[in-house]
């Protein structure tokens, strides 16, 4: 699946984008952040907060306990500050 | 009639709101918002907006929609501009059009509550001195301002 991240989450990571293959063991929204930040200090930075992510998942907000199965695109970033 | 529209240049917000009432007779309320930018006591030279492209579309597609849902309003815009954009200029425009005020006005202040908090907007600041200044935080008082439409 393609991972994605926007403002301050994808300038700790360093990447907007990336594709991502997450083991069978990760379940949910909760279980891939925690996946995810073992991949390296960039991502451990990104999602040291990790309750304050908000992610989406084919460009529909997702809460962390959501299952991850079927999606395409996860979105990663921090609340939103539009308006 | 549902325009949502993200983009790059400025708009103009009565081009906007007329294009709700031309030639129409049944139309008896109109209610505009525009959000501008601050210079936050001339400290800062620009905001820079990132979106996420698509999402955004939808969110504020799924807002207005839900809006129209609650009252019965007849016409609504939102445009959403994104890129860097100097104090004293146009971010963000809601116009709402209906038979009465009361649904004009409770349909609009809902778009601009849900828009903050769950439209994939972004805001960095630029200050002055050229220093490039952080990402602006989510602010408490939004969040209770979208909570308080659940509670009715």
């Amino acid at each position: 699946m393609k991972a994605i991240y926007f403002a301050w989450v994808r300038e700790r990571i360093g990447k907007p984008e990336e594709e991502i293959a997450p083991p069978a063991h990760v379940v949910t929204v909760g279980d891939l952040l925690s996946w995810l930040k073992g991949k390296g200090e960039e991502y451990e930075y990104a999602f040291e907060n990790a309750q304050v992510i908000r992610v989406a998942m084919d460009k529909k907000h997702v809460r962390h306990d959501a299952k991850i199965e079927g999606a395409r695109e996860i979105a990663f970033f921090p609340p939103m500050t539009g308006g | 009639m549902l325009t949502i529209r993200i983009q790059r240049e400025d708009f103009d917000p009565a081009k906007e709101a007329e294009a709700l009432t031309h030639g129409r007779t049944d139309v008896g309320a109109l209610v505009t918002f525009t959000g501008l930018c601050r210079s936050e006591a001339g400290a800062l030279c620009a905001l820079e907006l990132e979106h996420y492209p698509g999402m955004a579309e939808m969110e504020l597609e799924r807002i207005a929609q839900e809006a129209r849902a609650r009252w019965p309003v007849d016409g609504i815009v939102v445009l959403h501009r994104y890129g860097k954009i100097e104090p004293g200029e146009r971010i963000v425009f809601v116009a709402v059009s209906g038979g009465h005020r009361g649904e004009a006005f409770h349909a609009a202040e809902y778009i601009m509550d849900f828009l903050k908090t769950s439209a994939p907007f972004w805001k960095r600041e630029h200050h002055v001195d050229g220093s490039a200044g952080g990402w602006v935080e989510a602010k408490d008082a939004d969040d209770t301002a979208a909570e308080r439409w659940k509670r009715k």
